[in-house]
């Protein structure tokens, strides 16, 4: 038996069409916000004893400080997470003697980041970024560098790069989007999750073109369209199973990890999403949708 | 074909050891019982902790950055900075801390278990503290002794030592005591040389004040030894290891009384070692100028705990939600992947143990996402099974083929995330680098254990009897 894949290739490019261009919209409109590790300023996490004082109370509290813009954010049962610019050590024991003050509480965490050391991380992250991405540019021509007809090796490769940008920007869009609304912050950990997927997106995609390549090699150049839907079909068992198990680990951080791998583990679960569904549905259709584009060049001609 | 079953019972023992020596609780615990049971004496388990980082165990991190602007040997420069800073942090009594260089001109300074921030960066910036100390009373170094034995005692039976009278005693040098002479009398230090033998020895002038301190010292201390300590410890590698601890002792036995203020030390260093040691006490700095942290992080010791107790838990759940999945999808060789992915786990874990690994909350995630991936690798050779077993071939034909057909694709797809995690690994922060490095280990051990141990349970499991309830394959 073999799925069409392709038939609806239109519906799947419309699709993601959309959510990419969803994504671009929320980047324009409520661009990306980033944690303090990369611009700089102070995290601290309260855990009051007994009652949380409101918000309000705890920013009037600290006014006196001067602290710049200070956001409040409660969190569990009675704790707080406090962010602020950079202070020194003195004006960190003062804000934990007024909160005291306010209600008994205790530190779990403090976190100063100076702007020097921020500005460094971003540029760093930068070349990461930058770096990872040649890396992959040429591990896929590398991969694909044997000539295999009736498709060039070089539109493999494009066609992995197109689904593996297609991959990072969704949960780039997402967190975008709940940056906005719900104050999650682009943090180290999640920039490590998109790299990552940067690897897991063209991990799939390899999988599946190292199958077609085959059925190629094996069955002849015969119907290419053909080929990539029975390939689909070959591979879909395990692109499901390799899937389903990441997705079991990452939902149990998700739901147990606790604050620092909770986004962490969504911004891989939507990744990698995205990387099975990217592969299948839109890598696979694009070759097939640009070797008919050149068939119909030809019969032009 | 007996060398398949030597090959078994190998990984066999090799997954054993390495599961206890991860977790050797269960095991001692079964020694223990037998050997009071039949009065054995079989020993415990090697027993090693896991490293684990600041965000799991509690404690305060703090970044300098040096002003190495005036300095034109900036390696050097950086790593006395280092060695001064270590000691001072010694000092503190903190349980293994780490100073280490960054680049070229930060400092890392990572104090596990500290709570009291403030304290331990004003220890850290300040001035070189220069010391004399004079020989105790029998008395008091026996007294001290005491309170040191009975804090040693309840540290091994892992009891609150600040429930013992006076603990803080214990943290006292037993033999010495200081004087009131320190560095701040001191008014220059020159280095010069022996006239009869020529080695390099150090000269220190003090001002009118410091001189009639150490005039008073000298005269009641004649015969006895006056110790010299320079931020915590003796200022000379007395006994030649090549570095300076606890185990050194500078205390030159003091002649007769000095009146002009002047003080030599001499001893067993080379002229170099004088002259950073002159210029250390003249400048009465660090080597080099620190200012404030420029980074600081701080967790409490309840959210360390909470995180790593949260942590392992999502990976136990989500280890058994990978296993019932390949049980319920690939059946019998889903089994024996499940199998060979719990070896996986016990085998890394040794390896964090062994090499040691820090564990830090990312390096655990980059574990656990290991755990999810591992099985990719069985996913795809038994994919390739039974697309072999439907067209006809014999099971260990359709075994070895489904081996042989995916490698390409678990070679290809896991070398790509290996060279995502060494960009990680070698351009990133801390963070991204306990999670490439315990993510790279895991796809690499993965390997091992997906490809190799499950092909061993195969061919040892699978025989004849399969050829007929091929259903389960």
């Amino acid at each position: 038996m073999t799925f069409n894949f392709t038939k609806y290739s239109a519906v799947y490019y419309i699709i993601s069409g959309v959510l990419i261009l969803a994504t671009i919209v929320s980047l324009f409109a409520y661009g990306l916000k980033f944690g303090i590790e990369f611009v700089g300023g102070s995290n601290m996490e309260i855990q009051f004893q007994s009652t949380r004082p409101s918000n309000e109370t705890i920013s009037s509290a600290l006014k006196s400080l001067s602290l710049g813009d200070v956001t409040v954010q409660p969190t569990g049962t009675n704790g707080a997470i406090l962010q602020f610019k950079g202070v020194d050590e003195a004006t960190h024991q003062q804000i934990l003697t007024a909160l005291n003050k306010l209600s008994p509480s205790s530190e779990k965490s403090f976190q100063y980041i100076g702007p020097s050391i921020g500005q460094e991380l971003r540029n760093s992250t930068e070349v990461a970024i930058l770096l990872a991405l040649v890396a992959i540019t040429l591990y896929i021509a590398f991969a694909f560098r044997k000539v295999s007809k009736p498709v060039n090796s070089w539109k493999y490769g494009v066609t992995s790069l197109i689904a593996l940008f297609h991959d990072v920007l969704i949960p780039i869009g997402v967190f975008s989007i709940l940056g906005h609304f719900y104050n999650v912050e682009i943090t180290v950990p999640i920039v490590a999750a998109l790299l990552t997927i940067l690897g897991f997106s063209v991990h799939d995609t390899i999988v599946i073109f190292d199958r077609i390549r085959e059925n190629i090699l094996r069955r002849g150049m015969g119907q290419f369209e053909d080929t990539v839907n029975w390939s689909l079909t070959q591979t879909l068992g395990r692109s499901i199973s390799t899937v389903v198990t990441v997705e079991f680990v990452l939902i149990s951080l998700f739901f147990l990890g606790g604050e620092t791998l909770k986004w962490f583990a969504l911004a891989l679960i939507i990744g990698i999403t995205s990387g099975a569904y990217s592969s299948i549905f839109i890598a696979s259709p694009l070759l097939v949708s640009w070797y008919k584009s050149e068939l119909d060049k030809h019969k032009l001609l | 074909m007996a060398q398949k079953y030597y090959i078994f019972i190998g990984v066999l023992v090799l997954a054993i050891l390495a599961g206890i020596f991860a977790y050797p609780n269960y095991f001692n615990k079964s020694v223990d019982f037998l050997n009071h049971k039949m009065s054995w004496t079989v020993p415990h388990f090697y027993e090693k902790p896991y490293v684990l980082g600041l965000d799991l165990q509690g404690g305060v991190s703090l970044v300098y950055q040096a002003d190495l602007t005036q300095i034109s040997d900036k390696a050097t420069a950086m790593s006395e900075l280092r060695d001064v800073i270590e000691r001072r942090v010694n000092m503190f009594g903190v349980s293994e801390p780490t100073v280490e260089v960054v680049g070229t001109d930060r400092l890392n300074v990572d104090l596990p278990g500290v709570t009291n921030v403030q304290q331990a960066i004003s220890m850290i910036g300040q001035t070189p503290y220069l010391e004399f100390d004079e020989q105790r009373t029998a008395a008091d170094t026996q007294k001290i002794l005491d309170v040191m034995k009975q804090v040693q005692d309840a540290q091994t039976k892992k009891q609150d030592i600040t429930k013992i009278a006076n603990w803080q005693t214990a943290l006292q040098n037993p033999y010495f005591v200081a004087t009131d002479l320190t560095g701040k009398y001191l008014t220059k230090a020159t280095v010069q040389f022996d006239q009869t033998t020529g080695a390099p020895q150090i000269q220190l002038q003090f001002n009118a004040e410091g001189a009639k301190l150490f005039s008073d010292i000298t005269a009641r201390n004649i015969k006895k030894p006056l110790a010299i300590y320079l931020d915590g410890s003796s200022i000379i590698d007395t006994n030649g290891d090549g570095k300076i601890d606890g185990n050194d002792l500078y205390a030159p036995i003091v002649q007769s009384k000095i009146t002009d203020g002047t003080a030599v030390i001499t001893g067993s260093m080379s002229t170099q070692v004088a002259q950073t040691l002159a210029s250390r006490l003249n400048s009465g700095a660090l080597p080099v100028k620190i200012g404030a942290p420029i980074s600081q992080e701080t967790v409490g010791p309840t959210l360390g705990t909470a995180s790593l107790q949260r942590s392992l838990w999502a990976g136990i759940y989500g280890l058994l939600a990978v296993v019932i999945f390949m049980v319920v999808f690939y059946r019998f060789p889903g089994l024996l992947a499940s199998i060979a992915l719990v070896i996986y786990v016990a085998i890394t874990l040794a390896i964090f143990k062994i090499i040691p690994v820090t564990l830090t909350l990312a390096g655990i995630g980059g574990f656990i996402l290991s755990i999810g991936m591992a099985v990719d690798a069985n996913i795809l050779i038994f994919a390739r099974m039974k697309e072999e077993i439907k067209s006809g071939k014999s099971l260990s034909v359709a075994i070895d083929e489904g081996f042989k057909r995916a490698w390409p694709s678990i070679r290809d797809s896991n070398f790509n995330s290996l060279i995502v995690c060494a960009i990680l690994f070698f351009v990133a922060t801390s963070f991204i680098k306990g999670f490439a490095f315990t993510l790279a280990l895991g796809i690499l051990i993965s390997l091992f254990s997906a490809i190799f141990i499950t092909r061993i349970f195969l061919m040892v499991f699978v025989g004849k009897w399969a050829e007929k309830i091929k259903w389960i394959l």
